[in-house]
């Protein structure tokens, strides 16, 4: 290097592009580090090392039935977890989600039997009902600026309230009545609440619609533009909109993402349970984020998968009848919860950093 | 904005330039409400030139390639693009035109690969509707190549675009820019947040746009590295030309006064020669400044 400055002004020469083929200062990391930087490998050791636990500890674990149970109670979780994480790695979140599924249940459940109507009419007005209380959501945080946990948090409110008083408003009760004998129930049941049996075991429906929604969900972040814009605007936004990614039209559809998901996932619980209680659901959406979080999904966006949710939310449902099948007190859930994420939380953080160190 | 034009296309769009300026501004300026940021300036950019604009903080500089991207519009004065006055409302507009612009840090999505970087926004797709995908060995195989062209290799077009350095950073924006048909690149302080050898990196792919073919606005503090590179210099004071000369017409030295405000500095001098141990002896006289000062306001050059 010599010291000599090149003083001599307007030498405007394109650089010389050399015919190496690489840069040489990197040097191949070995694959299975490569492995771990992945964001939903952390979890999945996760997932792993809790169901090594309780099928240790919690030898009726080991029965297919209750495997099925548990992976039954991960779903419900899992399908829900899968817009939230979609959200969440678009930068926003959304507090309402938790409400916002019996706000779809008890829609079409008071629609379809107040009106005496089929309940198809019913499913068909709640998921419109939740695709603009998402589109609202969006269109609010897109609009104002404000940060999503304000607006969402506002949503949540006024669901948790809207919930209760429209439904003793209409029923006189805070449950709503029950639609089992109506037209259509049987037909709905099926899409949204059945079972089928494999091996002898029976498994719930909704276990398939979260791995197929879960495939959907990895397809459309990884191979679709729409999955690209979706790490950009949680990435920085303004360079995506400086680039021409349609930002606003992002955002408003991750939320509405989520109101699809409360809507399914409200379904499920109006066919299964035949009535909804309407005080339900508040304290479900920290879950949702939560299972989003232990996935490996960065709370402040721009990173994560649509595969570690899918582990976060069976580790939930592991532990939620884990705890019931080891004869513990399930009372102790929610503790054993938080401990579970601060510990996926700090290993997911360990493993990516010593993952992606240069 | 999906038709990806093949490298070649654009060279040859750009190749036989007409004479005319790309991007012209007559008397231009902006004002927010009852504060003038810029008033009455002069700005012409010929494909194939670096022109230089150069200005302290708050002179102007940002509001001007605000309004040339298109992110704000001109309250007075026109602005001319390949002859015909136009308006932008938003930056797409300007994109399709071909005015790009690289921000200092508006440039890429940190934690999103290089290729996916170099495609945001004109992600290129295969296969019909229901499962139109990403071609992603395309675009692996275009943004390296792209990337080559413009002196840039790297390993992994995996990594995060963030464990780049700021000067590769800059040179990904910049040839994303020259890919997707820029014909006029809008450089805001690329170099600022730089090392001197980054810099000089950057600066080399500055010179590389302009060979091929491109019309340059570098937006800059820093005189020696618009001298290094310009061929037209704007020096913007207050909101209005202080200076507009040819590379002809100045050298280094004058340019670097006029930037620190020369003409100021000479007032000052005395004032400061009256001070104990301040070193008047290379501020200059007003008298050095011999370069043409811009007339601000009317439409010369």
């Amino acid at each position: 290097m010599s010291m000599t400055q090149q003083a001599e002004p307007a030498v405007g020469r394109p650089p010389a592009s050399g015919p190496k083929q690489t840069d040489g200062r990197t040097a191949r990391r070995p694959p299975a580090l490569r492995l771990l930087a992945r964001p939903e490998v952390g979890v999945f050791l996760g997932a792993v090392a809790v169901l090594v636990f309780f099928l240790i500890t919690a030898p009726p674990v080991r029965d297919g039935s209750s495997m099925a149970n548990i992976l039954y109670q991960s779903s419900t979780i899992g399908i829900m977890a899968l817009p939230v994480a979609l959200l969440m790695i678009g930068g926003e979140f959304d507090l309402s989600s938790g409400v916002a599924v019996i706000s779809s249940a008890l829609t079409a459940s008071m629609l379809s039997y107040q009106l005496t109507l089929n309940v198809w009419t019913g499913v068909i007005v709640a998921l419109i009902v939740s695709l603009a209380i998402g589109a609202f959501n969006g269109w609010m945080v897109v609009r104002t600026g404000l940060p999503s946990f304000l607006v969402t948090l506002g949503t949540f409110l006024i669901l948790q309230g809207a919930n209760l008083a429209v439904t003793k408003l209409v029923t006189g009760n805070v449950a709503t009545d029950d639609i089992s004998d109506m037209d259509g129930f049987a037909q709905a049941k099926k899409l949204f609440a059945s079972s089928f049996g494999v091996g002898g075991v029976q498994v719930k429906i909704t276990v398939v619609w979260w791995l197929v929604f879960a495939a959907l969900a990895t397809w459309v972040l990884l191979r679709t533009k729409y999955g690209n814009w979706i790490f950009a605007v949680g990435g920085n936004k303004d360079s995506a909109r400086a680039v021409g990614v349609p930002v606003n039209f992002t955002k408003i559809t991750l939320f509405m993402l989520v109101g699809f998901g409360a809507w399914f996932v409200g379904m499920h619980n109006l066919f299964s349970f035949n009535t909804v209680q309407s005080g339900e659901g508040v304290g479900q959406e920290l879950i949702y984020i939560a299972a989003a979080v232990i996935g490996g999904c960065l709370l402040t966006g721009g990173y994560g998968s649509a595969i570690g949710p899918v582990f976060g939310a069976f580790m939930f449902g592991m532990v939620q009848q884990g705890i019931v099948y080891a004869g513990w007190n399930p009372d102790w859930f929610k503790a054993f919860l938080g401990v579970m994420l601060l510990g996926a939380v700090l290993i997911n953080l360990w493993v990516q950093r010593t993952a992606t160190r240069r | 904005m999906n038709d990806n034009k093949p490298q070649g296309a654009v060279l040859q769009d750009s190749a036989p330039a007409p004479d005319g300026p790309l991007v012209e501004l007559r008397g231009a300026g902006k004002s927010y409400g009852n504060i003038r940021a810029l008033h009455g300036v002069d700005l012409t950019v010929h494909a194939g030139q670096v022109t230089c604009v150069l200005g302290d903080n708050g002179a102007g500089k940002s509001t001007l390639i605000k309004i040339i991207s298109g992110l704000h519009q001109h309250t007075e004065g026109e602005f001319l693009v390949d002859g015909t006055p136009v308006r932008f409302s938003t930056p797409r507009e300007a994109l399709d035109k071909g005015i790009a612009t690289v921000y200092q840090d508006l440039a890429t999505v940190p934690l999103m690969p290089v290729w996916r970087n170099f495609f945001l926004g004109s992600e290129m797709t295969k296969g019909p509707w229901p499962v139109r995908r990403l071609d992603i060995a395309r675009m692996k195989e275009t943004a390296d190549q792209e990337l080559r062209n413009m002196g840039i290799v790297l390993d992994d077009l995996e990594q995060p675009i963030g464990t780049l350095s700021g000067g590769q950073r800059q040179c990904v924006a910049i040839a994303r820019a020259v890919y997707f048909g820029a014909r006029v690149l809008i450089l805001d302080e690329p170099t600022a947040a730089l090392g001197v050898k980054q810099s000089g990196v950057v600066l080399k792919y500055i010179a590389a746009a302009r060979d091929r073919g491109l019309g340059v606005i570098f937006i800059t503090h820093n005189p020696h590295h618009a001298y290094m590179v310009g061929d037209h210099f704007s020096v913007l004071r207050l909101g209005t030309l202080e200076l507009s000369a040819e590379r002809s017409e100045i050298g280094l030295e004058e340019l670097t006064n006029h930037m620190a405000g020369g003409a100021e500095l000479a007032a000052l001098k005395h004032e400061l020669a009256q001070v104990r141990g301040v070193d008047v002896e290379e501020l200059p006289e007003e008298g050095d400044l011999t370069a043409p000062v811009a007339t601000p306001s009317e439409g010369t050059s």
